[in-house]
């Protein structure tokens, strides 16, 4: 059994405020949900299935009690930032398996103006993995771009190219955070975090969320609304792999295929492309491991505009992605899926509007490419794809 | 110094952290298949047996990767610029840790490292790295 065809993406929202400090991570968890239900067609008595992170309660308990639901089928998947995906792939899953039909997928967080701590090394690696002064995600991944300009030459000025591209989309954008163009220069001037990531490398900090109904391909064809039907879903989780780590590399290495694989398309058939983007080294490894060119070519591959849209080689992030435009709860996973379902929609901003856009990628990575993370690839195509 | 803010320390990891107070720093190899473990586990990772033994391991390697923080937080908050590394140690694993007594900007990977003990005050000392004597 696959999942090819058998779930759609069918409404999506995207909260348009970057600070909210005037509302409960549950009220923004609920105000995200009814706006994808809106946006689909359908009400919260529709849904029975619950998707959400690790950071909603004591699981899915706490959010199914506050909605007021009664879910048949729940997943409380904690892969970070790629969580979302993983849902996406898991609730296209259990609709085949007839276990639900309209599945809700919900990200809330207030890291600006509330309070916001996870622990990227809680398990057997706490105090080995942790400590040494880590304070957030920008001085791990600081090492895995360290390790790969010493291996293939990317440079601080490739890594700066990814920024510009993510910001000629979001001046499109009006929600977006850092909604104007940047230039390399500005990437390469701008503060050292970690060596050698500046602070334009790294992604914004908002507060924020969104949600995504996946649905039956009964539920899509009874609906108003365009839908993105989900071709292919592919999870891998890299780790230390006992003292073994090679920092050059992600977990979609393992995960691009699986989805590729299932979707029974190859990377000559992507149009645009949803890359998460916790920091440019993050898109240049991934776009290597998913094969869009060879490893260790990703900053020739970014560079003369290759991901700019519309017309890049590559048109990546044209909603501004998590480097501009929003990175809600320092999880950028669900506004992949939502700008990839934007374009498949034909809704994106007309400035970076992909044409044709009949397949889509989106891809998450949670946790640290410095350590552990999961990868989760989703592959979405049009009705007719 | 560096701070040296003490690690959690549970039953696996006691023995590890007690050997780093007399400037020790102990591996374990898996007597069934004969690989070096990192972190201390009581489990073989690869075989899953419970029949893993400790060694004094060799206190040197060379840098696998390394970043500059620039600021720091928390109890690093005014430590100025400080950095933290894979070092890849001679019997084999790649451990973070921190590089310390050193130039900051004459830093390279592959640079040869020495280890050095950080006392936390509480039972337990840091591994840390510095350029290697010689």
């Amino acid at each position: 059994m696959t999942i090819r065809g058998a779930a759609y993406v069918a409404g999506i929202y995207e909260h348009p405020r970057r600070d909210i400090p005037d509302r409960t991570l549950f009220e923004i968890h609920t105000e995200v949900a009814l706006g994808a239900l809106a946006d689909a067609g359908l009400q919260m008595s529709d849904v029975d299935a619950v998707f959400c992170d690790g950071t909603a309660g004591f699981g899915p308990m706490s959010l199914v009690e506050h909605f007021g639901l009664r879910p048949t089928y729940f997943d409380s998947t904690e892969t970070g930032g790629s969580s979302y995906l993983a849902h996406v792939g898991h609730a296209a899953a259990a609709i085949a398996a007839g276990k639900c039909s309209v599945a809700l997928i919900t990200l809330a967080g207030k890291p600006r103006t509330g309070r916001h701590e996870v622990s990227f090394a809680s398990g057997s690696d706490s105090g080995f993995e942790s400590g040494w002064g880590i304070a957030g995600a920008p001085h791990t991944y600081a090492l895995a771009a360290q390790r790969h300009m010493y291996e293939f030459g990317t440079t601080s000025a490739q890594l700066a190219e990814i920024k510009v591209a993510a910001s000629i989309h979001a001046q499109y954008n009006p929600n977006a955070y850092l909604p104007y163009a940047v230039t390399v220069e500005d990437v390469l001037n701008s503060p050292l975090v970690a060596d050698p990531l500046h602070r334009l490398d790294c992604c914004v900090v908002t507060d924020g969320g969104g949600a995504l109904i996946v649905v039956s391909p009964e539920v899509a064809r009874s609906l108003g609304r365009t839908s993105a039907k989900i071709l292919g879903h592919g999870e891998a989780i890299k780790h230390t792999s006992n003292g073994g780590i090679d920092l050059t590399y992600t977990g979609a290495v393992w995960s691009g295929p699986r989805a590729f694989a299932e979707a029974g398309v190859s990377v000559a058939d992507i149009k645009y492309a949803s890359i998460y983007d916790s920091f440019t080294i993050t898109v240049l490894q991934t776009i290597e491991d998913l094969g869009f060119c060879e490893k260790g070519q990703g900053g020739k591959f970014v560079m003369d505009g290759g991901l700019v849209a519309p017309f890049g080689k590559l048109p990546f992030n044209t909603d501004g992605g998590g480097l501009c435009n929003n990175h809600p709860s320092n999880r950028g996973g669900i506004t992949k899926v939502i700008e990839a379902v934007r374009q498949m929609r034909g809704e994106a901003h007309p400035s970076v509007q992909v044409p044709n856009c009949q397949i889509s990628l989106a891809h998450g990575t949670g946790g640290s490419l410095g350590s552990k993370h999961g990868s989760v690839t989703l592959i979405l195509g049009q009705e007719d794809a | 110094m560096l701070p040296a803010p003490a690690p959690a320390i549970n039953s696996t990891t006691a023995e590890f952290w007690k050997a780093t107070t007399e400037g020790r720093f102990l591996l374990q190899r898996c007597n069934a298949c004969d690989i070096v473990l990192w972190f201390p586990r009581r489990n073989c990772p690869k075989c899953w047996t419970e029949d893993v033994s400790t060694f004094d391991a060799q206190q040197t390697g060379t840098i696998y990767s390394f970043t500059v923080v620039r600021k720091g937080t928390g109890a690093f908050k005014d430590a100025g610029p400080f950095v933290i590394a894979y070092v890849e140690l001679a019997d084999g694993p790649r451990i973070m840790t921190n590089i310390v007594d050193c130039d900051i900007d004459a830093l390279h990977v592959g640079m040869p490292v020495e280890m050095v003990f950080h006392d936390t005050g509480e039972g337990s000392a840091l591994y840390r790295f510095r350029p290697a004597s010689r």
